[in-house]
């Protein structure tokens, strides 16, 4: 056993014994789990191209509080900010002005049976680092939306990590029917040279007519180890939007789940990745059909640089009963050196027979004809080059619903493309 | 300014143009018409630089330069533009991007400082403007979703901003109603000067009743077969291209 888990499980043990909250009996059921899943290696299907190393060796420790700290705005997206700092709840959400429809809460104050039910049921059993968090995640972000609740306002969840700590943060968010919100979570950019650990997971439960606008901004990179993930649960007729954007790390795991569990249920999702230098990422989809009738789509694109390597596993379970799916996905990818790496799977089990699935994993190729185009009105070929590759991401980027963040998103984007050329 | 001269170019090893001879002097207006297939929108590529068609002989000379030595950026930042007949949609691009950093290599090249980003909206939005173009196809992909005619109005909103030596219209008109037509053609109107020349490639006489040409060439299997002035379009309107058969068999050029 490493060093990391070693400790981890000592902590799991006294934490769980000491704890009677209304979560603590899931806690409990997550260690007792955790404790029989074996560490996953190389050998170990679904980490087979993430090196936990960083991670086994590592000295880090856990915020008693997070330190606070101010929260970047984003220019004209008015938003709701929550802050949490090495997994840590810094802002007092019972004190924010929340829009009407909307209550923010965490797990600890929110006594309503709907918390610990959802707690955990969208979020695969399975995984080692979704178990951790079960565990170690204090401060539980609860949002509701209420029925026909119609939220302009997006809510921002912040997270930042400091040198030498770990953190474990955990958010549950319900619409109920006919509602409409924006969920932003960001994982913040820090310095160079500082190691963490976060395990951020988000469950989210849609029920019938809602609709949810969602971004996971993993931003992160260098030595702040990462692993978490988001998972949705559609109900009849409710519809996701969610567009995910990963910059590799020494260590950076990410699974998105989308579960179709009510008819008519309709879920787009774009994913981009920019990994350079010795970086590592590996990102993990999966989208369940349980029900017919249902649609996913799937854009995933990713560029690596350096050595950097990116992994996209892209999984699509369409189940017996669930005749009439749609599902596409499509990976392109775009290596900018030789030594960069970039390892990309699709995934489909069909069990049902009548319905279109269709799937494409490539490396993307240089379209001549833009090329041509963009030279003959006298931009260098280089400046060229330049502009497509980044076009390929930035077709995504251009996508978002939300202009002030895609307004936000595209100079941080741009610099990062600018440093994997150098 | 642009002297063309016993021009032979490929495709694909397929002979297209063979012997083609065009001078164009400043301020002038050339319309070349002619059947499909004649060779009208190589002659646009040729000139243009694009990869795959290739020059077997024949010189182009443009402001004394070897045209043909250049790469196509040269060529554009020479002066030399092409509207394209099917612009090129290129989602991820933005059409403000893609044009400021054309008018930037430009200036550069002639030893000009690169314009601020403001001077340069204000540029691309009065040229949007003046083509009709909402300003939001600016931020969009560049040509991204434009129909035939917004995609049209943008290369003549491109050639406003980049202003050109000579511009060559490859079928600016085809698939445009006569709304866009008239915007086509009074975008480039407002362009003509004594300085600036347009070679307009067309197979109908109907842009050059809003063009109007110096000269007409009628272009066929690769070569200029006869020339004269904006009445020769006018005959070509009546008599069609049926003619050009016993004419080339005629051995004229």
């Amino acid at each position: 056993m490493n060093p990391w888990l070693e400790n981890a499980l000592e902590q799991a043990v006294s934490k769980v014994e000491q704890q009677s909250d209304a979560l603590s009996n899931i806690r409990a059921a997550s260690l007792a789990q955790l404790q029989q899943t074996p560490w996953p290696t190389r050998k170990t299907e679904a980490w087979k191209y993430t090196s936990l190393k960083p991670l086994e060796s590592a000295t880090l420790r856990a915020a008693e509080a997070g330190e606070s700290s101010a929260v970047d705005p984003i220019a004209g997206l008015n938003s709701l900010d929550i802050l949490v700092v090495d997994g840590r709840l810094v802002t007092n959400v019972a004190d924010l002005t929340v829009p009407q429809g909307m209550t923010i809460s965490t797990a600890n104050d929110n006594t309503a049976s709907w918390v610990e039910e959802a707690f955990g049921r969208a979020k695969p059993k399975q995984h080692v680092f979704g178990l951790v968090n079960d565990i170690f995640a204090d401060d539980v972000i609860v949002i509701d939306v209420a029925e026909n609740a119609v939220v302009e306002t997006p809510v921002r969840i912040v997270h930042q990590a400091n040198s030498g700590f770990e953190g474990h943060s955990r958010v549950l968010v319900r619409l109920g029917k006919n509602a409409k919100a924006t969920v932003i979570e960001e994982y913040a950019a820090l310095q160079a040279d500082t190691k963490s650990f976060t395990t951020g997971f988000a469950e989210y439960f849609i029920a019938e007519d809602a609709h949810l606008e969602h971004y996971r901004f993993e931003l992160q990179t260098g030595e702040a180890l990462s692993s978490g993930g988001c998972h949705f649960a559609l109900s009849t007729k409710a519809e996701l939007n969610s567009t995910f954007v990963g910059l590799g790390s020494d260590m950076s795991r990410t699974d998105l789940d989308i579960l179709h569990q009510g008819e008519f249920a309709d879920a787009k999702l774009n994913a981009i990745y920019l990994i350079n230098g010795e970086e590592q990422f590996d990102l993990h989809s999966t989208i369940e059909h349980e029900v017919p009738n249902c649609t996913s789509l799937e854009n995933v694109r990713g560029i690596a640089g350096g050595q950097g390597k990116a992994t996209f596993n892209g999984r699509i379970h369409i189940h017996r009963d669930a005749q009439k799916t749609l599902a596409e996905l499509n990976n392109r990818n775009l290596l900018l050196t030789d030594t960069a790496q970039i390892n990309t799977k699709p995934e489909l089990e069909i069990y049902a027979d009548d319905v279109r699935c269709a799937h494409g994993a490539t490396v993307a190729e240089l379209d001549q004809d833009a090329l041509y185009y963009l030279m003959s009105r006298g931009v260098s070929k280089d400046k060229a080059l330049v502009m497509l590759n980044f076009g390929f991401i930035n077709a995504l980027v251009d996508e978002m619903p939300n202009e002030a963040l895609s307004e936000w998103l595209r100079p941080i984007l741009q610099k990062r493309f600018a440093e994997m050329g150098e | 300014m642009l002297e063309i001269s016993q021009l032979q170019a490929s495709v694909e090893e397929k002979n297209i143009l063979k012997g083609l001879s065009l001078n164009v002097k400043p301020g002038e207006v050339h319309a070349i018409m002619g059947p499909n297939g004649a060779g009208k929108s190589t002659l646009g590529y040729v000139l243009s630089g694009k990869e795959g068609y290739e020059v077997d002989s024949g010189s182009v000379t443009f402001n004394d330069k070897d045209l043909l030595d250049m790469e196509p950026e040269e060529r554009a930042r020479e002066g030399l533009f092409l509207a394209f007949q099917y612009p090129t949609e290129i989602p991820g691009v933005s059409n403000l991007e893609f044009m400021k950093a054309a008018v930037d290599a430009k200036r550069k090249a002639n030893g000009e400082e690169e314009l601020s980003s403001a001077d340069f909206l204000k540029k691309a939005k009065a040229a949007c403007a003046q083509v009709n173009l909402p300003l939001a196809f600016l931020k969009r992909g560049v040509n991204e979703g434009f129909s035939g005619g917004e995609k049209k109005r943008n290369e003549i909103m491109q050639m406003l901003l980049l202003e050109p030596k000579v511009c060559i219209l490859d079928e600016s008109d085809s698939g445009l109603d006569i709304d866009a037509l008239k915007v086509v053609a009074d975008g480039v109107n407002s362009q003509r000067n004594s300085d600036r020349s347009f070679i307009v490639v067309t197979h109908y006489q109907r842009l050059l009743d809003y063009i109007k040409p110096d000269f007409v060439h009628v272009l066929s299997d690769g070569k200029i077969v006869k020339s004269g002035d904006a009445s020769l379009a006018h005959e070509l309107e009546a008599e069609g291209y049926a003619w050009l058969e016993t004419y080339s068999e005629d051995g004229a050029a």
